[in-house]
């Protein structure tokens, strides 16, 4: 589903530049769980942003669910990132104002599902996650772990076919962490591919590949 | 995204920083307000003016012989067979004025007397309220024939009807024939005061010969200027000084004056339009605060799908929504504001349907125009920028 070939991107810091990516290549199949570790600065995050068509390559092929991402307007990635992929953020990035059905809600709002469709569909993704008695609640009213757990039914609620996690379970501690990792399990199970961006080696056991990069280089890939 | 879900979007934005909100709002209730409040009381003002020129009666030429002595008046048939023969003239008629103490019974009334002829109500548009209005053989035979105006009604007759009853005119008897209709203030008070006669018999009451003043009434505004130029003509003949004599046409002076104060509103609502472009700024200021402060929002709705025309829309409409409760608001203020110094300077208040309509427009377009800048900013925001922005 995921095709890279020699994958690169390059910065401008001032007049610097930055290689963050330098030939990368791989290929993911539908329903694979995958982690991507290394150390800071080794280009994880640039490779999800780009595998997230939140940016587009310097240099290279990425062919996303048959589509040539690299080739794609602006608008045209908006409407991928809308339909095929959810995201979750380290620092679940929920929107203050809104309540967790509203957040919810949000991917469904800007594909122009009517509201009382969206409703439903938010309800049910909250649900899924367990937090069905808190659809009303303001994310500061909320726990750590339940924020996280409200960004995962926003990432969801779109059904979309690739979920993308970018450090999950940074902000939380080890239980709730594992809750979390136990969510992305039974959405992987459903048949969804998952790709988490982590250093935290307990989180990446979890997945059932690993792929290392360092220096914007892949350096292993192994099957677990 | 649908329209109604933006404007959610956009209300809710707004609401959640109320004072910072209501203080970019203020500026622009501020500009409308002062818009409307200067037009409105611009136009009151000229609709004043306008009405008491109007309330001579239209297409009006009042013609007046200046200066004293027997050789400075013109007769009654002098009148008619100067103003004879000249294309368009609708009406003419002598005017003595005078005042008179009306009697009936032991009431008394001071009134303002008019000699006129049978021609005097096309020339005002006077209306009858009740009985008939003089006739030419009123005129010619001297008869002692009055109309009243509703004050004098009111003063010696009280509610009941005085078409048929005699009143005395400074001693002298005169039948009552008609009733004039209400009128209300014209530039010499209010003509409710009068009392009409034949022109021959005011003559003979005031104890005066001879007309200073006539009326000529045009048929319509093209031939009020030749009428105006033929009398010209014909009274310097007779008088050879044009010192004599003096027109005043009614139409000209309407035109001018309408002008005078069209440019006068013009140029007021400017300088009120300036302080609407302030209200611009500020909204342009606070939208350009609200991008920054909500980079991280933009971003996460950018990632979950949002194009660059759905941020920059939820920004235009945050700015439009700014400057049109603003409008609403300015609009309500302006009124009242103008109501009240209306009636403070005693002018009446127009409210102005049009001006209302522009300065709504004017305020929305400010919003959207000082809202471009801010939301193209905060749609052209890439998403990876802005999600990592703490």
């Amino acid at each position: 589903m995921i095709k890279v070939e020699d994958l690169r991107k390059t910065y401008r810091a001032g007049l610097v530049e930055v290689h963050a990516l330098r030939g990368v290549s791989f290929e993911i199949d539908r329903g694979e769980y995958v982690a991507v570790v290394g150390p800071s600065g080794s280009g994880k995050s640039t490779l999800m942003h780009l595998l997230g068509c939140l940016d587009v390559p310097t240099a290279g092929r990425y062919i996303f669910d048959g589509v040539e991402v690299s080739a794609l307007r602006e608008d045209e990635l908006a409407k991928v990132r809308n339909r095929k992929i959810g995201f979750v953020f380290q620092s679940f990035h929920l929107l203050p104002r809104l309540t967790a059905l509203e957040n919810v809600e949000l991917p469904l709002v800007y594909r122009g599902v009517d509201t009382a469709t969206r409703r439903e569909r938010a309800r049910r993704a909250l649900e899924m996650v367990g937090l069905g008695a808190r659809v009303q609640h303001y994310p500061n009213e909320l726990s750590g772990g339940e924020q996280q757990r409200v960004a995962i039914a926003r990432a969801m609620v779109g059904e979309p076919v690739l979920l993308l996690a970018d450090e999950p379970t940074g902000n939380l501690d080890s239980r709730t962490g594992a809750e979390v990792l136990d969510l992305f399990q039974r959405i992987n199970d459903a048949g969804c591919t998952v790709i988490m961006v982590t250093h935290d080696l307990n989180a990446a056991s979890r997945a059932k590949r690993i792929l290392r990069i360092r220096d914007g280089l892949l350096e292993g890939d192994e099957r677990v | 995204m649908d329209f109604a879900t933006s404007l959610k979007i956009g209300l809710k934005a707004i609401l959640s920083n109320r004072l910072r909100s209501g203080l970019t709002i203020l500026g622009v209730v501020i500009g409308v307000a002062a818009v409307i409040g200067v037009v409105a009381v611009a136009q009151g003002s000229q609709r004043q003016v306008t009405s008491q020129i109007e309330s001579l009666g239209t297409y009006l030429l009042t013609v007046s012989i200046r200066g004293r002595g027997a050789d400075r008046v013109l007769t009654c048939d002098e009148v008619m067979e100067l103003t004879g023969g000249i294309d368009g003239v609708a009406g003419v008629s002598p005017v003595v004025t005078g005042s008179a103490t009306a009697k009936y019974g032991t009431r008394k009334y001071e009134c303002t007397l008019l000699g006129v002829n049978e021609q005097y109500a096309t020339v005002r548009d006077l209306r009858l309220q009740t009985g008939r209005f003089l006739t030419q053989l009123d005129v010619s035979t001297r008869q002692k024939v009055a109309l009243l105006g509703q004050n004098v009604v009111t003063e010696l007759f009280g509610l009941s009807d005085p078409v048929g009853k005699e009143v005395k005119l400074n001693g002298q008897t005169f039948a009552v024939i008609g009733v004039l209709a209400p009128r209300g203030g014209g530039p010499a008070g209010t003509e409710d005061d009068q009392v009409l006669i034949p022109v021959t018999s005011a003559e003979r009451l005031i104890g005066r010969r001879g007309v200073s003043t006539f009326y000529v009434k045009g048929r319509d505004k093209e031939s009020v200027g030749q009428i105006s130029a033929a009398i010209s003509d014909r009274l310097y003949r007779r008088f050879r000084d044009e010192e004599a004599y003096r027109i005043f046409d009614q139409t000209q002076m309407l035109e001018t004056i309408t002008n005078i104060s069209q440019t006068l509103t013009l140029m007021l609502a400017s300088i009120a339009f300036i302080s609407l472009l302030v209200g611009g700024i500020g909204i342009m200021n606070i939208m350009l605060v609200s991008v920054v402060e909500r980079t991280r929002e933009i971003g996460l709705r950018k990632a979950v799908g949002a194009t660059r025309r759905d941020v920059m829309r939820q920004f235009l409409i945050e700015s439009a929504l700014l400057s049109g409760i603003g409008g609403v608001v300015g609009i309500i203020t302006g009124a009242t504001l103008a109501r009240g110094i209306a009636s403070a300077i005693k002018v009446p208040a127009v409210f102005p349907w049009a001006g209302a309509g522009i300065a709504i427009a004017l305020a929305l377009a400010v919003g959207i125009g000082f809202g471009i800048y801010p939301a193209s900013r905060a749609a052209n925001l890439e998403p990876i920028e802005a999600l990592r922005t703490e």
